[in-house]
């Protein structure tokens, strides 16, 4: 099982680094801050991002940067904004004020096939599976090509070019299901769906991926099992990692970093080696 | 012993007392307006009896019942045909029509508007404006069938799509698929339950509709109604209403069955 010591000797953080030019995002390896001597491009960064819906505040004034390859837990308290800071980080909803690189774009700035692009490199785990439920397991697993290449081929896994299908029984293959590949994605049992949203979001080999909360919605047995599923599939592939969840244990576990988010301000950001449980009970309080 | 319990009916306000007592003299003008009349009342069972002995039993002549049968095909023809694609155009209409999907909000707004005015034109009107353009028959009776589905469906499939869950959407726009890609893939066949439960229902709409289409000479076996009230020839027309009692009785029953097994299998 992929842990925070296996994942923190091929990660690192910039958390501490003063890029005052995006040009400089993804220009080329930069030194790393206070995690790890080695070197990374940035893949994600937040620049005094705020975020509020009419006139309630979410947060505000949030800033970090992440490395290439690293796996952030984003964590707080219901309410505090992890899962909004996340759309805003994918450009799902808009920030109110600051900025958001992914990937070296800016993603308030890119509209229409320029935001598409970029989207097509990330990956969602939701904290609902988000399956389409009465498509096959397989369409679901091909629909995860549709950013990269769109268009009525990958509608389902029936008009699908031959190398994506095989790409979706690979990455089925790696979640332990390719023998439910034509079963109905509705008569999957909560940890298999969730499985297979972890084949759909990787099956296009994104650079980047997301996790809002993906095992709340499941018992602790089959949390854990997918949890350290997710983690084993992307720690190898060098994927860059924003999860969030309450498990604080998840997150001392699974992530390098934790960000925590409090009373609509980035309270925490530190290597999880450096906190504890009650590190982050705070953030609770 | 004090009661303390609620009274048993609470004296209304006096703007209720006035709304009450507006809605009664409406629901009276009403009736004046529509001649109701007790005296009729009283006398239309006698009436309703005369007719009923002089149209039992119904025609059973075979060379009719043939004539008739093959009427009844051809209304169900106009029926099912004008159904059919009345349900697949509604598809790329209700995607205008749904709010949030590919199309602005103007656009939603006029094609809504569109489809309301569809709707509020009954189909035997629609008929009648086809037989003008196209000419006296069943092709009239389909091209009615089909703009009174599409007013009918267009606005259901789009509800239907709104209503569907977001979550499969977000996630596959999140991966940078196009709007169109999403709905193909996730919306509608989320909706697709919603979309066979109503299309059935347009079918069934469309069945009973066709039957009556012939009145005004757009084909199917309401010209034979109209002929045999006309010709006061009961028998004859009481066999016309009991087949297209059974024929949408019939299709009714079907389509529940249809409705059931398509369904329920989700569950």
């Amino acid at each position: 099982m992929p842990t925070r010591a296996t994942r923190s000797s091929t990660t690192s953080s910039v958390t501490d680094l003063d890029l005052k030019d995006p040009a400089q995002l993804n220009a080329g390896p930069v030194a790393t801050g206070a995690h790890s001597a080695l070197v990374s491009p940035v893949d994600i960064e937040a620049r005094n991002v705020a975020k509020s819906f009419g006139s309630n505040p979410i947060f505000d004034n949030v800033s970090f940067r992440l490395a290439r390859g690293e796996a952030v837990a984003l964590v707080g308290a219901n309410g505090a904004g992890k899962s909004t800071l996340l759309r805003c980080l994918m450009g799902l909803i808009p920030v109110t004020s600051g900025s958001v690189h992914l990937l070296g774009e800016e993603t308030s700035a890119a509209k229409g096939a320029a935001l598409r692009t970029l989207r097509a490199q990330v990956g969602l785990v939701s904290q609902k599976h988000n399956l389409v439920p009465r498509l096959s397991v397989l369409s679901n697993v091909v629909h995860g090509f549709l950013g990269q290449a769109p268009g009525f081929r990958h509608w389902s896994h029936m008009l699908a070019p031959t190398t994506s299908r095989s790409a979706a029984m690979q990455a089925l293959e790696k979640v332990g299901l390719a023998d439910f590949a034509t079963r109905r994605a509705d008569r999957l049992s909560g940890g298999q769906s969730q499985r297979v949203a972890i084949a759909r979001a990787i099956v296009s080999g994104p650079k980047v991926l997301f996790a809002d909360e993906p095992c709340a919605s499941l018992d602790p047995s089959a949390g854990e099992d997918v949890m350290a599923l997710f983690f084993r599939l992307v720690k190898d592939e060098g994927v860059t990692v924003v999860f969030t969840s309450h498990n604080i244990e998840h997150a001392l576990r699974f992530g390098d970093r934790v960000l925590g988010l409090a009373h609509g301000k980035l309270q925490l950001d530190a290597t999880a080696a450096s906190l504890s449980h009650s590190d982050l009970r705070g953030l609770y309080d | 012993m004090t009661d303390l319990s609620p009274a048993r009916l609470e004296r209304p306000s006096a703007v209720s007392f006035l709304g009450y007592m507006l809605g009664l003299v409406i629901v009276f003008w009403c009736l004046a307006g529509a001649g109701f009349s007790l005296d009729k009342v009283i006398s239309a069972p006698p009436r309703f009896a005369d007719f009923a002995s002089r149209a039992f039993p119904p025609n059973m002549d075979p060379h009719v019942l043939t004539r008739l049968g093959w009427k009844m095909v051809e209304t169900l023809q106009i029926a099912v045909a004008g159904a059919v694609i009345g349900v697949i155009l509604s598809v790329p209409v209700a995607l205008f029509a749904a709010r949030g999907l590919i199309a602005g909000p103007a656009v939603n707004q006029i094609v809504r508007t569109i489809l309301g005015f569809i709707r509020a034109v009954p189909d035997i009107a629609w008929a009648l404006v086809f037989v003008v353009a196209v000419g006296l028959g069943p092709f009239a009776g389909m091209l009615a069938i089909v703009i009174d589905t599409i007013g009918f469906c267009g606005r259901f499939f789009a509800d239907d799509m709104e209503g569907t869950d977001k979550g499969p959407a977000e996630s596959l726009t999140a991966t940078g698929a196009r709007k169109i890609d999403v709905v193909a893939c996730a919306t509608i066949p989320a909706a697709m339950p919603a979309f066979v439960s109503t299309g059935l229902y347009a079918l069934e709409k469309a069945v009973r509709s066709s039957t009556i289409l012939g009145l005004v000479g757009a084909g199917g076996i309401g010209i034979e109604l109209k002929v045999g009230f006309d010709l006061f020839d009961y028998p004859t027309a009481m066999t016309v209403i009991l087949m297209i009692a059974v024929v949408v009785i019939a299709i009714e029953q079907l389509s529940g069955w249809a409705r059931t097994r398509i369904i329920g299998e989700q569950k």
